[in-house]
C-alpha cells in the first residue's frame, strides 16, 4: 500500500511547521508498519500532548490523543487489556522525559510490550519554544533567555537504566535506518525505546543558530555516528546512533498470564 | 431461596458489587482508606481472567483504566483524598472522550494529606467540580454494605448508559464498617452491558454521534472501526475541532446527557418522610446516624423523617424540593462544612428553614451531635 493509505486525509493539512521533522517520523512509522505487514485494525497509537502528539490523529489506526505526559499510562491500559494489539506510543521530549518521566521509567521497568518513539526536537514547540529536559546546556529558549543552565537527560542511558529491553537512537536524516530500527522495535517483545532526533527549525533552530531545516538535517549527518565507530573514538562529542540494546527479558503481559494461570488454580 | 450471607467491610462489598457488574480491569495505587479494594481485586480479577495492575501513581492508574475501557472492558480504580485530586485531569479526559469508567473515592479528612485514617465527606464538591471546565458528572454514595453492593452495580450501569465516568463517593466509616451482606444472585440486579455499534465494516462510524435515544454506541479499539479519541474539543468523528458551532453542540451534549436525566439518575431512600415536620437529609455513613436519630425520636412520637441521598450528582434538586415542601424545617447531616447544605438551600422553597448538623474534626458524627442542633432549631438550649 502507499503511505497515503495509512493516513486520514480528512484530517489534512497537518499542523506541523514547514521544515519540521515530525512528518518524516510519521512516514517512517508507516513504512515500518507496511514492511511488517501489520493490519491497520491491529494497531493502536497512543500519544500525549504537543506537536509530536498530533501524529495520532493523522494515522488511520485506532488512535488516542491523550494528556500531556500520560500516553504510556493510557497505552499500558490498552496493552494489558489486549496484549495481541500492537501499541505504538509516539511522544515528545518534554512529554516523555519531563511531565511523563515517571511513567517512562516505570513502563521501561515493567518491560511491557510497547514501542515508545521519542520524537526529540529539544524544545517545547507547541507552546512556543521553552526549554525541555533535552534542550541542552547553554542552548537558548524563551524561558532560558540568558542560556539554559539545565543539563539534559541522555534518553538512551535513562531507558537502559530503567529496564527497557530494546533501546535505539536515530535521526530524521537517517530515514532508511530509522525504518529498520522501528521495524525491530515494533517486533521486539518488551518495552522498546526509539529516540528520533527530529528538527524543529521554528522554535529551536531559530534561537540556536540553525534556523534552516536543511542545516539542521546536515548537523544530524555530521554530529552523529554509528555506535562504536572509529569517529567516536576520535571525536567523543559525536552522538551515537543505532541499536544500543536488544535483549530478551520477561515481558509484563506474558508474566501477567502466569498470574492468571496461578490464580485460576487458586494459588 | 437461601441467599449467601457474608460478613464483610464496605470496601469488600464494593469489590463484590464491581465483580457482579462485570469489572474486568482495575488499575490503582495504594492509599488509605481505599487500599483493600486494590488488594481484593489483585486476587479476584486474575482468577476470572481479568487484569489488575498497580501503577506508579494515581494519575497513570486513571489513565490506564481509560485505555482499557476503550478496548471494551468494564473498568474501575479506587483512591482517596489526595489521590482523587491527582486523578482529576484524567477524569476530565474521560468526560470529554465519553469513556465509561468507575472511580471509587473513599473520603478521608482533607485538605492535603489531612487525616488519612479519619472519616470525612469533604469531597462532595470536588466530585462535582474537581475537573476543570464546564461539564457534568454522576456521583453516587451509600450508607451500608448492602447498599454499597447495589450502588456499585448502579455505578457501572450508569457509566455504560451515559458513556461517562461515575464517581463512587464512599467515606472511611462506611468503607471500613463490617456488617452482613446478602449477596445477590445473578439476575437479581440488572447489569447494563456496553452498547456496541451495529455499523458494519467499511461504513463510516461516528463514535460521538448520539442515537435518537441519546446513547452513543461504541466500537472497541482493535475492532473494525478505527476512530480517534481525544481530550480536545472534537466533532462526531472524534477529530479535534475549534469551530464554535461544533464546540457549542459538544458542550451542551456533555452537560445535557446527564442533567436532563437527573430524575432517572436520582437514587434516594425515604424513612418517615411523608408526615415529617423536621426532615433530615443525609448520605453515606452520616445517614446511619441520622436514621438512628429519626427512629429514636419517632418512638417518642416526634415527627422526624430522613431523606437519604444515594445520588449526589446530578443533585436531585426536584426530589429534594418536593420532599422538603411539607416539613417546617430541614436539617442536613453531613461531615463537611455544608457542601450538600448549599445544594439543599438552592433546591428548597424556604432556604432559611434549612440547617446544618455537621462534624469536621475527623470524629464520626453522633446522634448527640445531631440532637444538639435539632434542639437549637426548636429554640431549646443545648
Amino acid at each position: 500500500m502507499a503511505v497515503t493509505d495509512y493516513i486520514r486525509k480528512r484530517f489534512f493539512p497537518h499542523m506541523w511547521c514547514p521544515g519540521c521533522g515530525h512528518g518524516t517520523v510519521m512516514t517512517s512509522m508507516i513504512r515500518a508498519v507496511e514492511n511488517l505487514g501489520l493490519a491497520k485494525n491491529d494497531i493502536v497509537v497512543v500519544s500525549g500532548i504537543g506537536c509530536s502528539a498530533r501524529i495520532s490523529g493523522y494515522l488511520d489506526f485506532h488512535t488516542m490523543h491523550t494528556l500531556h505526559g500520560r500516553a504510556l499510562g493510557f497505552a499500558t491500559g490498552v496493552k494489558l487489556s489486549r496484549p495481541e494489539l500492537t501499541v505504538l506510543v509516539p511522544m515528545g521530549d518534554g512529554d516523555s522525559c519531563a511531565i511523563g518521566g515517571n511513567h517512562f521509567i516505570h513502563a521501561a521497568r515493567r518491560n511491557i510490550n510497547l514501542t515508545a518513539i521519542i520524537m526529540n526536537n529539544n524544545i517545547y514547540g507547541m507552546t512556543g519554544g521553552q526549554y525541555s529536559p533535552l534542550t541542552g546546556h547553554e542552548k537558548m529558549a524563551t524561558t532560558a533567555p540568558f542560556g539554559n543552565i539545565d543539563p539534559s537527560f541522555d534518553v538512551v542511558k535513562l531507558a537502559i537504566a530503567a529496564g527497557a529491553s530494546f533501546v535505539a537512537r536515530t535521526t530524521t536524516y537517517h530515514v532508511n535506518p530509522m525504518v529498520k530500527i522501528l521495524e525491530k522495535a515494533i517486533t521486539h517483545k518488551g518495552f522498546s525505546v526509539v529516540e528520533v532526533m527530529s528538527q524543529c527549525p521554528t522554535q529551536y533552530g531559530r534561537r540556536n543558530k540553525t534556523p534552516n531545516a536543511v542545516d539542521m538535517l546536515n548537523h544530524y549527518k555530521t554530529d552523529t555516528t554509528p555506535i562504536g565507530s572509529k569517529e567516536k573514538e576520535e571525536n567523543p562529542d559525536l552522538i551515537e546512533r543505532g541499536i544500543f540494546l536488544q535483549e530478551e527479558r520477561p515481558e509484563y503481559c506474558a508474566e501477567y498470564d502466569k498470574v492468571i494461570e496461578r490464580a485460576s488454580k487458586g494459588r | 431461596m437461601k441467599k449467601d450471607v457474608v460478613f464483610v467491610q464496605g470496601n469488600e462489598a464494593c469489590v463484590r458489587g464491581a465483580l457482579y457488574a462485570g469489572v474486568n480491569f482495575f488499575a490503582g495505587y495504594p492509599i488509605t482508606p481505599s487500599t483493600e479494594v486494590a488488594e481484593l481485586l489483585a486476587r479476584r480479577l486474575p482468577a476470572k481472567g481479568g487484569k489488575f495492575i498497580q501503577m506508579e501513581d494515581e494519575i497513570s492508574s486513571m489513565c490506564a483504566i481509560i485505555g482499557a475501557s476503550l478496548t471494551g472492558e468494564k473498568v474501575m480504580t479506587a483512591t482517596s483524598g489526595p489521590g482523587f485530586s491527582l486523578k482529576q485531569e484524567a477524569i476530565g479526559f474521560a468526560v470529554m472522550a465519553e469513556t465509561p469508567c468507575v472511580i471509587l473515592n473513599v473520603q478521608r479528612g482533607g485538605p492535603s494529606t489531612g487525616l488519612p485514617t479519619s472519616v470525612s465527606q469533604g469531597d462532595v464538591m470536588q466530585a462535582r467540580w474537581g475537573v476543570h471546565g464546564d461539564h457534568s458528572i454522576i456521583a453516587l454514595t451509600a450508607s451500608s454494605c448492602q447498599d454499597i453492593f447495589s450502588i456499585t452495580v448502579d455505578a457501572f450501569n450508569l457509566a455504560e448508559t451515559y458513556r461517562t465516568p461515575v464517581i463512587l463517593l464512599l467515606d472511611e466509616v462506611v468503607a471500613h464498617t463490617r456488617e452482613s451482606l446478602m449477596v445477590p444472585e445473578a439476575g437479581d440486579i440488572d447489569v447494563v452491558e456496553r452498547l456496541k455499534t451495529s455499523v458494519p465494516e467499511g461504513t463510516d462510524y461516528h463514535p460521538y454521534l448520539p442515537r435518537e435515544d441519546g446513547r452513543l454506541p461504541m466500537s472497541d479499539f482493535g475492532g473494525i472501526h478505527r476512530h480517534n479519541v481525544t481530550g480536545l474539543a472534537h466533532d462526531m468523528w472524534g477529530f479535534p475541532s475549534s469551530k464554535p458551532e461544533i464546540v457549542y453542540g459538544l458542550m451542551h451534549h456533555l452537560v445535557d446527557k446527564i442533567e436532563n436525566n437527573a430524575n432517572e439518575i436520582a437514587r434516594v431512600k425515604e424513612f418517615y418522610v411523608d408526615d415529617a415536620e423536621c426532615l433530615l437529609i443525609s448520605y453515606g455513613s452520616s445517614a446511619r446516624t441520622a436514621r438512628h436519630v429519626v427512629e429514636e425520636r419517632r418512638a417518642r412520637g416526634e415527627r422526624l423523617g430522613l431523606l437519604e441521598l444515594q445520588t449526589l450528582w446530578p443533585f436531585p434538586a426536584e426530589i429534594v424540593r418536593k420532599k422538603c415542601a411539607s416539613a417546617n424545617r430541614v436539617l442536613v447531616v453531613e461531615m463537611n462544612m455544608g457542601q450538600v447544605l448549599g445544594e439543599v438551600k438552592k433546591a428548597v422553597d424556604d432556604p432559611k428553614a434549612v440547617f446544618l448538623a455537621n462534624r469536621i474534626d475527623g470524629g464520626f458524627i453522633t446522634p448527640a451531635d445531631v440532637l444538639n442542633i435539632i434542639r437549637i432549631t426548636q429554640g431549646k438550649g443545648v
